[in-house]
């Protein structure tokens, strides 16, 4: 694991929090919360990831752009560190 | 040149020589010339009569729709690259005055338009479901659209034109109702379409969604299983297939965004299967040959039966 872990939820939950069209606050997900059945579309997945890449100072590769890497919050903690070759 | 280019280019040149089609002067933006328009009607006669059980509504919508219907689809997040909207003069005569200086010199003088609140129709049946609104009956709504469809997308393949028409069996219902009419409605069209001697692909596809994003889309839609294509060969076995229709269910997206419920009182689902008449007009030619007279007995009889 990377120094950059507790940086990168943050940044996460806070695109989530801003983006994600959740129904239920992101303060009451755990991290292994499957978005999808709160509420996350992939439609608001856009917004979500260049929240993300913008925060971060990131870009996810073309061949994490699928469902599974916005399923959970550690699964975009795993994609985040993943673009950063630190994986 | 592409490994494509070139067989668009015979392909396009072998329409015209035969008058099928006459180029306008912008790719995609053509017009259809005698036999085309033949069987283009027959085409579309033998549709409406291979779902004729269906007894669907007939609905025609005109070519463009009200900003305020397009918005509810969500296009313009999706599809962005594809999206035309009208511009009108709205202006005075000192604004016409500035418009014929702009054109007197060659300038741009569509900037001196303004947007009229029209969008151009990107598919047939998006207008309908503003007719839909409200509480279906028990058995849901089944209704047919033909319409003209822009996608703003100019290439030099003559498959790929950027106005064409779609024709269209919508069922709007239940989730359960919905699916059954994609699946069931899409075996009998791969089955009309191999009986004119057209060899079908029917497979799992997504939509051209709009950049990186996008991509989280098409994968989305591909692992839902939502959209399937219609395939056939144009351009030989070794070159790609192109989709002359497809299937699509659409979930609750179009019946949470226009208020449609089923007689249950949820929210409806949504689906069709759309035949892209010209498309299949080009891959029949493309496949039997430009002189339609000659076309095996065995296909001229299936597009008109009663002339046999």
């Amino acid at each position: 694991m990377s120094d950059h872990t507790y940086e990168d939820r943050l940044a996460i939950r806070e695109a989530l929090q801003q983006f994600g069209r959740l129904n239920r606050p992101v303060a009451q997900l755990s991290d292994d919360s499957d978005l999808f059945a709160v509420g996350f579309t992939s439609h608001a997945t856009v917004n979500v990831m260049l929240a993300i890449e913008d925060a971060l100072d990131i870009e996810f590769p073309d061949e994490l752009l699928n469902r599974s890497t916005f399923a959970s919050i550690d699964s975009l903690a795993g994609a985040v560190q993943l673009s950063r070759g630190q994986l | 040149m592409t490994d494509l280019e070139q067989p668009w280019q015979a392909l396009r040149d072998r329409l015209i020589d035969a008058g099928l089609l006459a180029e306008l002067g912008e790719p995609g933006i053509v017009a259809l010339g005698g036999d085309f328009n033949r069987v283009f009607d027959a085409l579309d006669a033998l549709y409406v009569h291979t779902f004729a059980d269906l007894s669907a509504e007939v609905w025609r919508f005109p070519p463009v729709e009200p900003k305020g219907l397009f918005e509810k689809t969500d296009y313009v997040a999706s599809f962005p690259q594809l999206t035309g909207a009208l511009s009108a003069f709205t202006g005075d005569t000192r604004d016409h005055a500035e418009l014929l200086r702009l054109r007197a010199t060659d300038q741009q003088w569509e900037d001196m338009l303004h947007p009229a609140g029209l969008m151009m129709s990107p598919a047939a049946c998006h207008p309908l479901y503003e007719v839909l609104a409200g509480t279906l009956p028990a058995s849901g709504r089944t209704c047919e659209v033909l319409g003209s469809c822009f996608r703003h997308e100019p290439s030099p393949d003559p498959m790929r034109m950027q106005t064409f028409r779609m024709h269209e069996f919508v069922h709007a219902g239940t989730a359960a109702s919905a699916l059954a009419h994609r699946d069931e409605t899409a075996a009998r069209l791969v089955a009309m379409l191999e009986s004119l001697g057209l060899e079908i692909i029917y497979e799992p596809a997504n939509d051209p969604f709009f950049g990186r994003a996008g991509k989280v889309m098409a994968a989305s839609q591909r692992e839902a299983a939502l959209k399937f294509e219609l395939l056939t060969t144009v351009y030989g076995p070794d070159l790609p297939a192109t989709a002359i229709g497809s299937a699509n269910y659409h979930n609750d997206h179009f019946g949470q965004a226009f208020g449609i419920r089923s007689a249950d009182g949820e929210i409806a689902h949504t689906a069709c299967l759309g035949l892209g008449l010209e498309r299949t007009v080009l891959a029949l030619l493309s496949r039997h040959g430009m002189s339609v007279a000659d076309w095996p007995q065995s296909v001229r009889s299936v597009l008109w039966p009663s002339n046999e």
